[in-house]
């Protein structure tokens, strides 16, 4: 990158239109990104980003406005003429085929001609080329199924750029890496851009703007309202920006107050379907009145011991102890009337039935209660006043029971779990990755909920894979690794030591 | 987003979508009867006439209906809980033997109306003996339950040769079929049904059955949507991960729904059994358990869309019998093609004519 010549736009955005029904999902869009810089979009679910971006890969074709590349207007019909237009996107969720190899993988769609092994020839070659070229080292015939999750990510960017990729999208790239994999992504990133390629990060990490971006854009409900130079703005700027008002970026706790061991896991080990062992011997203790928090990256057992304490999985050697009563095997109607409230990682498919209305979403796991209904009757009065009661409450948006759940956005969707599971007043809380897409002024509502429930003597045993969450909630922190528990830290430990325990590298 | 989430009203997702689809099956089917060289508008006409047209043929079109309405509620139970039953053919038939054995039993010594509960029960016991293997198959091992409800049609048709031929049937005779129920052991016409809009039921078969069919569609509508079991099956059937996570146990839910749903399917038994030919005759289900699947899926698995789609067959059934009965070239299969082409488009195509649809409606509205 020379520095002295003016950076020529290398994507224009002009005028941006999309409705969908009756939702505008972006208004008027306008956006520059210069040539070889690493631009960042960052906005809070729902905000139109990736919208944005699809609209731009030709996943849709927007209401009106102009796309220009390179100052050529450009009409961007579907993904083939995106890739013609040498734009080049890299999936939150990896688009591989896990029993191909690397090669294979990025020559698939592009392989040459109706014989193989001429293109598996020169895809090598330029595989090779690209590797070096920009410091992607993978190797190209490992199975993708056994890459760890960067490399597959470094497979995704490499299948790019074999296209020709000149402007590179990625979506949401750290949320499945650990600290030192997505420093490396960084690395990769900054070498890209040196090189001349064009980088556009769609995020919603305020630090991973701050780390490597040189502009940054802001969405809010479909609007572009602002674009920065990211060395000229501040993490407090760019959230109030997201936000539309000030927000508290550190959760505010006084000191915990443990008092009776509530919920004790002992040697508890878990194994998959596969016979594979996700939970390897694990203990641990939960008090009442503090919030253990479980670090990890994600796919190290944690979602395993959560099922497991929860009912849902079956441990295969170990014991599970609340209030001292040894539970294992107890099914999770069972402990929910031990006291055992349980917010699942994973809203969409475990902690709501998306189809359902709000309100019936509202009784999920409760709807034995007598207070819904007599006897084999769902009384659908008492439900609805009910699921108001906690809309009211939670300031759930919008206030409707009978919107289909999936219709609402990630944060109130969260909301709608949170606000069951809590208003039931269990004795212990389990919760897995509690703000998981959710924006920032909803994450800020649900860590209030959190903390007040230790404060009210509830033990909480916290699993998320963000970092940040699990040190400024936590008062104590066990991390977790290939399914072992490698250590115990306190709320203090810095950044450094605990990513360093998650990639286990260090306990 | 695509257009499958843009939410359109009630009237157009129930009622202008459905039509059109009709519409459109009957456009092309009314393309084939044209090149066997027919006219289709006489064709149509035939068949609406054949139908609906005398009091006769209304009561042969609701005598269909109801076999409809049973299979399609049997379907529909298990689709709810995510759960697809293509047994209800063999179901139904078994459940033929239950009735059939409660009207041998009971019709020298009561009247009708006492047989009858006796007669359900046993329809609907013997049609969920047959879903509860495959449901405990489905439950406890996995075995894919259309795979095993499909085999168990063929177990339970050899077996009713069996028990027709060598057991049940009149020593002397030649059909397989049991002796002809006295009128203790039959479901009374529906005369008067007919007669209150003016009609004459004639020969039409039209029988009590209707009205238990009727009945079951409620009871069906109050389980699903109204009870904490409906809830549970609801939930599993959408999402079985929430339904772990809810505690809801996965193998007494596909034991309870599966149950049901072959009770549904058994009670058909009654309105050609008990209702119309008085005793218990070889394939005597004749389709109308397959049927049942198309019924569910066009009555959007809900009883008052079953009612519906349920009507539509039975007019297709009893007006193609009439039509092909006038119009020779248009022979029996030429019926079954129409029906096909209504599955078709009203079933599995259901989604075509949507994005259209959207579209216009948002241009329409301006939004």
């Amino acid at each position: 990158m020379s520095l002295d010549s003016p950076k020529e736009p290398a994507i224009e955005l002009v005028g941006i239109d999309k409705k969908f029904g009756t939702v505008h999902a972006n208004k008027n869009i306008n956006l520059t990104v210069a040539k070889g810089s690493i631009h960042g979009i960052i906005g809070e679910n729902g905000a139109g980003k990736s919208t944005l971006m699809s609209i731009l890969y030709g996943f849709y074709q927007a209401d009106h406005g102009e796309i220009r590349i390179s100052g050529k207007p450009v009409t961007i019909r579907d993904s083939q003429a995106a890739i013609a237009a040498g734009i080049g996107m890299v999936h939150q969720h990896f688009m591989l085929v896990e029993n191909f190899t690397v090669l294979e993988n990025v020559m698939l769609g592009a392989e040459g001609g109706q014989l193989l092994a001429k293109g598996v020839a020169s895809a090598r070659k330029e595989l090779k080329r690209l590797e070096d070229d920009y410091g992607l080292e993978v190797d190209p015939d490992s199975v993708i199924e056994e890459l760890p999750v960067g490399s597959q990510q470094r497979v995704e960017i490499l299948k790019a750029l074999y296209r020709g990729a000149e402007i590179l999208i990625l979506d949401e790239p750290t949320g499945v890496l650990t600290p030192p994999e997505a420093d490396h992504l960084f690395k990769v990133l900054r070498v890209l851009r040196d090189q001349g390629k064009t980088i556009i990060l769609i995020t919603h990490k305020l630090r991973e703007i701050m780390a490597i971006t040189d502009t940054v854009s802001v969405m809010r409900r479909g609007e572009m309202v602002a674009t920065r130079k990211t060395a000229e703005t501040t993490v407090e700027e760019l959230a109030e920006l997201m936000v539309g008002r000030r927000v508290l970026l550190r959760v505010e706790k006084g000191a915990a107050n443990p008092g009776a061991v509530l919920m004790s896991v002992r040697n508890l080990t878990v194994r998959d379907s596969r016979g594979v062992t996700m939970v390897d011997n694990v203990s641990f203790d939960v008090r009442a009145g503090e919030i253990v928090g479980i670090a990890g990256v994600a796919g190290n057992g944690q979602s395993e011991l959560l099922e497991a304490i929860a009912g849902i999985r079956k441990p295969s050697a170990g014991e599970i102890f609340i209030d001292g009563k040894p539970v294992a095997g107890v099914d999770p109607a069972g402990l929910r009337e031990l006291g055992l409230a349980h917010i699942p990682e994973d809203r969409h498919h475990m902690g709501l039935v998306l189809k359902f209305e709000e309100y019936e979403n509202s009784i999920l796991g409760y709807h034995r209660d007598a207070k819904y209904g007599r006897g084999p009757f769902l009384d659908l009065d008492a439900m609805r006043r009910d699921a108001e009661e906690k809309i009211g409450k939670y300031d759930i948006r919008p206030p409707n029971p009978r919107l289909r759940t999936a219709n609402f956005s990630g944060g109130n969707q969260q909301k709608i779990v949170v606000a069951r599971e809590i208003e039931r007043d269990p004795k212990m809380l389990i919760i897995g990755q509690p703000t998981r897409g959710v924006d920032i002024g909803a994450i800020e509502f649900i860590h209030k909920r959190i903390i007040e429930m230790r404060d009210a003597g509830k033990a909480v045993l916290l699993v998320s894979v963000e970092l940040d969450e699990i040190r400024s909630l936590s008062d104590r922190i066990l991390v977790m690794f290939a399914g072992k528990i490698v250590g115990e830290k306190s709320s203090e430990a810095g950044e450094q030591t605990l990513g360093l325990m998650m990639a286990g590298i260090a306990a | 987003m695509s257009t499958v989430s843009v939410p359109l009203p009630a009237w157009i997702n129930y009622g202008l979508i459905p039509l059109l689809n009709l519409i459109l099956a009957f456009f092309f089917s009314g393309l084939v009867v044209w090149a066997i060289g027919e006219s289709p508008f006489e064709a149509l006409q035939l068949l609406l006439i054949g139908a609906l047209g005398r009091g006769e043929g209304i009561g042969f079109t609701l005598f269909y209906t109801t076999s409809f309405i049973f299979t399609g509620l049997s379907v529909a139970v298990a689709i709810h809980a995510g759960l697809f039953n293509i047994g209800s053919e063999g179901q139904a038939y078994l459940g033929g033997l239950g009735a059939a054995l409660v009207a041998l039993a009971m019709d020298r010594y009561v009247p009708w109306y006492v047989t009858m509960p006796f007669a359900v029960i046993g329809a609907a016991l013997f049609g969920a003996a047959c879903a509860a293997i495959p449901a405990w198959l489905q439950a406890k091992r996995g075995s894919h339950i259309v795979i095993t409800t499909i085999m168990f049609n063929f177990i339970v048709s050899s077996l009713m040769n069996y028990m027709l031929v060598r057991l049940l049937i009149v020593p002397g005779k030649m059909a397989p079929e049991t002796r002809t129920f006295l009128p203790g052991g039959q479901l009374p016409k529906l005369d008067w049904l007919i007669a209150m809009f003016g009609g004459k039921l004639g020969a039409a078969p039209l029988n009590f059955s209707f009205l238990i069919a009727l009945i079951m569609c409620f009871l069906v509508w109050v389980l699903i949507w109204r009870t904490k079991l409906g809830y549970e099956m609801r939930t599993l059937g959408i999402s079985p991960t929430a339904a772990s996570y809810a505690g809801i146990r996965y193998s007494k839910i596909v034991m309870i729904t599966m149950l049901i749903s072959g009770g549904l399917a058994g009670m058909m038994a009654l309105n050609p059994v008990m209702g119309a030919s008085a005793r218990l005759q070889i394939e005597f289900v004749g389709g109308a358990g397959f049927v049942g699947i198309a019924v569910s899926l066009m009555g959007r698995n809900h009883p008052a869309g079953i009612i519906l789609a349920a009507l539509l067959f039975g007019i297709l059934y009893q007006g193609g019998a009439e039509l092909s009965f006038d119009m020779p070239s248009i022979t029996r299969d030429m019926i079954v093609v129409i029906q096909g082409m209504v599955i078709l488009f009203a079933g599995a195509l259901e989604y075509m004519l949507r994005p259209v649809i959207v579209r216009a409606y948002q241009q329409f509205t301006g939004k």
